[in-house]
């Protein structure tokens, strides 16, 4: 096969009929990579994981192969494999196309995933809103464990591989990796207390690979044709490809899988359709509300690759871009993200339960005309409570969400103050 | 007034305690199961929940209340969850809002008076390229307009 920018590693299937059906699947190469990934070992799977620059596709970015080679790799470690598939960052909804319509490439890359690592047991958080895909998904394990694929001797290979889907309950938070892995133990969804050194994740004291829906079906594309394959796409220091998704103010919204690097605005305009209704493009949000908002002239700059976005102070994030033309009101978009925040926040530390509140009734009191100038001041302050002062990354995208909002848009909010005072 | 799986359910919850490493993984999949089977979770469902997973009843009244889609209360047949967030707030999500009370009658967090219809107004729900959106019970319906909401909304009072 020839690799090339038009190579789909994850969404090869995604327009086939009944994709998701074991049949379909495999006359179109589902479980091609197993043969060949077991007869490496932990070693020589974790360094083409390591050597093609595999980066975590659920938004952080962090690259899978330094999480690889943390695991044991022994079958005394009683390792376990989990999959996030909590998928709740606004503007995101890539991994319900995997899990709906190609759902035996996931299932292939958790096989290599718990032969690599030694796990026998995987499971897939699935955001509890995602009912029908879950049931889509189900119905693939269901066929495999039928076909032998899973079970007690997995592909025929002498290996014990379980699969069970789990669904959550509605929370935002539970997409960090170690609230997800609280919630999977059974409790509230509070993240946990990082540690000091490098280490796996754990659960219920399990040393545990933990990786996004989309980082597991890239596996497969990696063991057939090597690291070097999976650089011949994207840049450099960003090779590959991710599945895009955009939506907001465009014509053609949807999920693309892209290699990174494209310009942004190229993208918007030739593969989104190019702006609804012919308007002026105001501002992108680029992975994700979490990410900071980029202006029109950032976007028609930017590429769509990690590095690049760090350039512009924000984050390539979910590869999520939500689009808002020239009509759309800054201020009341800052207020929909923050309202979304309060509503998420787990509530576990002060600064981010806190200052969500309070950002949002802020703002509120901006768009209502009770707003005063001194209010930025105050709002900084509350900004700043939240940044590096809690213990996951929930308070520092508030703070990050709020000071890209007003600093790039200030006359927005000024315009509303001012009109307040003129009551 | 206590609460009882079905057999049906005891059965289920048996496999899935060999799918996990400690009984205590199970709230969710328990809380979900107590949801089916009555409609809502009631604190008497908690406390056989905290039983079966061996969590304590206070564990389990924070895990029900922690995660937003379990009812804590009787809603209406149809639970109406219309997505609020940005991408949908960008592609009209407030139109269906006023729309549903309206025409409807169909109120956030309320419950028509028919006991038809209980809606919610929820954070994103994974469908933006799709916008707007929502879900009645599990089912999504994407790429929402005022005469699709209608149809939809009329085909579940005249029970399709």
């Amino acid at each position: 096969m020839e690799i090339n920018e038009n190579t789909k590693i994850v969404s090869a299937k995604f327009e086939i009929p009944n994709s998701n059906t074991l049949e379909v699947a495999k006359a179109h190469g589902a479980y091609d990579a197993i043969d060949k990934a077991f007869e490496m070992n932990s070693e020589e799977i974790i360094k083409i994981v390591g050597d093609a620059n595999l980066r975590g596709k659920g938004g952080g970015g962090g690259h899978a192969g330094t999480k690889w080679a943390l695991m044991p790799c022994t079958e005394e470690s009683e390792s376990v494999v989990v999959i996030n598939s909590d998928e709740s960052e606004p503007g995101t909804f890539k991994d319900r196309q995997i899990i709906s319509k190609d759902p035996h490439l996931l299932i292939e890359g958790i096989i290599i995933a718990c032969w690599t690592v030694k796990a026998h047991d995987a499971y897939i958080y699935i955001r509890g809103e995602y009912k029908p895909f879950i049931d889509k998904l189900q119905g693939a394990i269901d066929e495999a464990y039928e076909a032998g694929i899973l079970g007690d001797n997995a592909c025929g290979k002498g290996f014990r591989v379980d699969i069970t889907a789990h669904r959550g309950g509605g929370a935002y938070v539970c997409g960090e990796k170690s609230a997800l892995l609280e919630s999977l133990e059974g409790k509230r969804g509070h993240p946990r207390l990082k540690p000091k050194g490098k280490e796996p994740e754990w659960y219920f004291g399990r040393p545990t690979l933990l990786s996004n829906v989309e980082t597991f079906s890239t596996v497969p594309f990696l063991i057939k044709h090597g690291s070097e394959g999976y650089h011949k796409l994207g840049t450099e220091k960003s090779p590959g490809t991710l599945l895009f998704q955009i939506s907001g103010h465009v014509n053609k919204p949807g999920v693309y899988e892209m290699p990174f690097g494209m310009k942004m605005i190229d993208f918007i305009n030739n593969i989104a359709g190019g702006m609804k209704n012919g308007k002026k493009l105001k501002a992108v949000i680029p992975g994700g509300v979490s990410t900071a908002v980029l202006t029109a002239e950032e976007a028609e700059q930017v590429t769509l690759d990690y590095e690049a976005m760090w350039d512009f102070n924000t984050e390539l994030g979910t590869g999520g871009m939500i689009v808002m033309d020239e009509d759309t009101c800054m201020v009341k978009a800052l207020k929909n993200i923050l309202e979304f925040y309060e509503e998420e926040s787990c509530g576990q530390c002060t600064p981010c339960r806190d200052g969500s509140g309070w950002a949002d009734l802020m703002i509120g009191k901006m768009l209502a005309g009770e707003g005063k100038m001194e209010d930025f001041a105050k709002i900084q302050e509350v900004s700043d409570s939240m940044n590096g002062k809690t213990i996951c990354l929930f308070g520092p995208s508030i703070s990050s969400g709020l000071n890209s909002y007003i600093g790039k848009f200030r006359d927005e909010f000024e315009a509303y103050i001012k009109q307040g005072e003129q009551k | 007034m206590s609460f009882k799986f079905t057999d049906e359910n005891l059965e289920k919850i048996e496999k899935l305690k060999k799918q996990y490493p400690s009984p205590k993984a199970l709230s969710l999949p328990l809380l979900w199961m107590v949801q089916y089977q009555d409609g809502y979770v009631s604190i008497d469902a908690m406390d056989e929940v905290a039983r079966i997973t061996t969590r304590s009843t206070m564990e389990i009244y924070g895990v029900a209340t922690f995660y937003t889609m379990f009812n804590l209360k009787p809603i209406g047949t149809y639970k109406i969850q219309l997505c609020k967030t940005l991408s949908c707030m960008l592609c009209g999500e407030q139109e269906l809002l006023e729309h549903l009370d309206k025409k409807h009658g169909i109120r956030p967090n309320e419950t028509t008076e028919d006991g038809l219809f209980t809606l919610k107004r929820t954070e994103c729900m994974g469908s933006c390229g799709t916008a707007p959106m929502m879900a009645v019970n599990d089912d999504y319906h994407e790429d929402l307009t005022i005469e699709k909401l209608d149809a939809i909304i009329e085909g579940l009072k005249n029970g399709n």
